[in-house]
């Protein structure tokens, strides 16, 4: 078994998903927690806002030459690069899922006097969860594509850097590969995803 | 304490200035404390500055309005072409099970490689003038297009095809007279979607594949390692992609409105 640029291709793989799962835990669950804390406190919010939506209409992609001058061609500009691509996504689609808890349902746990622990864990969690779920499957999906952009850009290792490889050597069979690796890779992990969807709302399966 | 307490105008400006402030203010901090070299963080005022002066002075070969103009020249060609194979595609898909059987698993297949990992065929097979980015474009807007319109064209009440159909309308008026109308506010949520993607794109394959246009600015700033230049960039496709988005919403507004008539 030869490999190609640098390693053989399940080492590719294993570098950009190794990469992507790791941005995207950290980036989407800081994005959550920011998310809803915005959808339950007016102050955060208006605190937040302005700042996430100067940077909003931004892509990630558009942060690559950024994450470069700043981090160089390593790990951890992908990283950097991956944290913003899946923040956004995060933010907005829990602050949403949390504002789309009804009114009723939140007077009525504090009739009932719930505490402000349970309040969170009971009753906003749990409403914001279906909305949380498709922002992680956005995120994800941002993280995916704005982490092959970057290898692309500039890699030594990873799906992204094969494709910029074959491309220089004119070699469309390796290109084919790439984009099949790319593909299959990004497929799995949006099933990992769905699987975790349904363990943890078992009420939605 | 569950209840959402509602903010008066002015607590609201308040946190929302301090937010701003605080922003603004952390990134002047960390430029006047140093903790960063000026040249990787550039102050905000500096970072404006340039964006100015970009506009009339030619960097990387043209000046900020050229780059933006070729940059935008060659999304509205993948965006266009997007459109123009999409909505028919669509149309056909939602009229006759042939096509759709025919079209569905070759979609499918291609639709999860990122459009992204088409920039070598696109640099290998059109080059890095207008083909190659066209084709990555087209990559990201074709799917949003091609879904929404199959989705609002097979929700058309089958009663309106059976009368068309009755009154002796052929397959293409069908299309361009009953299931295209009836489609259309489902089809520019789908253009809101694909220019957007189409516009991500576009810059993701600007950084590489390109010789004019923002993302091709951006790189050669990063290259040689000019901040300003790299954070202008980002601005100005942050602006644009504003602007495009704002025109497709008055665009979907306008056509609810064309739906309630």
């Amino acid at each position: 078994m030869q490999g190609y640029g640098n390693g053989k291709l399940y080492q590719h793989v294993l570098q950009s998903m190794m990469l992507v799962t790791t941005g995207f835990l950290v980036s989407s669950s800081l994005g959550i927690l920011l998310g809803i804390l915005m959808g339950a406190n007016k102050r955060i919010e208006a605190f937040v806002n302005p700042i996430f939506l100067t940077l909003r209409p931004i892509p990630p992609l558009a942060w690559i030459p950024l994450a470069i001058v700043w981090l160089g061609l390593g790990n951890s500009a992908k990283v950097m690069v991956i944290y913003v691509a899946a923040f956004v996504p995060a933010v907005i689609n829990s602050f949403t899922g949390v504002r789309s808890i009804e009114v009723p349902q939140r007077e009525a746990a504090a009739m009932l006097g719930i505490s402000r622990f349970a309040y969170y864990r009971e009753v906003l969690i749990p409403g914001a969860l279906p909305l949380i779920f498709t922002g992680l499957r956005l995120s994800l999906q941002a993280s995916w594509t704005t982490l092959v952009a970057a290898e692309l850009v500039g890699a030594t290792l990873g799906l992204g850097s094969i494709l910029n490889q074959a491309a220089q050597d004119i070699n469309p069979a390796m290109i084919l590969v790439g984009m099949i690796s790319v593909a299959i890779s990004g497929w799995l992990m949006t099933q990992i995803l769905a699987k975790a969807e349904q363990y943890a709302m078992p009420w939605r399966a | 304490m569950a209840h959402q307490e509602r903010l008066n105008q002015g607590e609201f400006l308040l946190w929302t200035g301090l937010g701003i402030a605080s922003f603004v203010g952390f990134w002047y901090l960390s430029v006047l404390l140093g903790v960063v070299p000026r040249q990787f963080l550039p102050a905000p005022h500096e970072v404006l500055l340039r964006f100015i002066r970009l506009i009339n002075e030619p960097f990387s070969g043209y000046t900020l309005l050229a780059h933006i103009a070729s940059s935008f020249q060659r999304f509205l060609s993948g965006f266009v072409l997007a459109v123009v194979i999409g909505i028919p595609l669509g149309l056909l898909m939602a009229l006759s099970r042939f096509a759709n059987q025919i079209i569905t698993p070759f979609f499918e297949s291609i639709r999860f490689v990122a459009p992204i990992a088409w920039v070598p065929f696109a640099a290998l097979w059109f080059g890095t003038g207008i083909g190659g980015p066209v084709l990555v474009i087209f990559m990201g807007a074709f799917p949003p297009v091609l879904i929404n319109t199959y989705r609002g064209a097979i929700h058309v009440d089958k009663k309106y095809l059976e009368a068309a159909k009755m009154l002796g309308a052929g397959k293409l008026r069908l299309m361009t007279e009953v299931l295209f109308p009836a489609a259309i506010p489902s089809i520019i949520a789908g253009l809101r979607i694909s220019a957007g993607l189409g516009w991500q794109s576009l810059v993701g394959a600007e950084l590489i594949v390109a010789s004019s246009g923002v993302g091709y600015m951006m790189v050669k700033g990063q290259a040689s390692i000019q901040t300003d230049i790299v954070m202008s960039g980002m601005i100005a496709i942050g602006l644009i992609g504003l602007l495009i988005d704002v025109l497709l919403r008055q665009a979907e507004k306008f056509a609810v409105h064309y739906k309630e008539i």
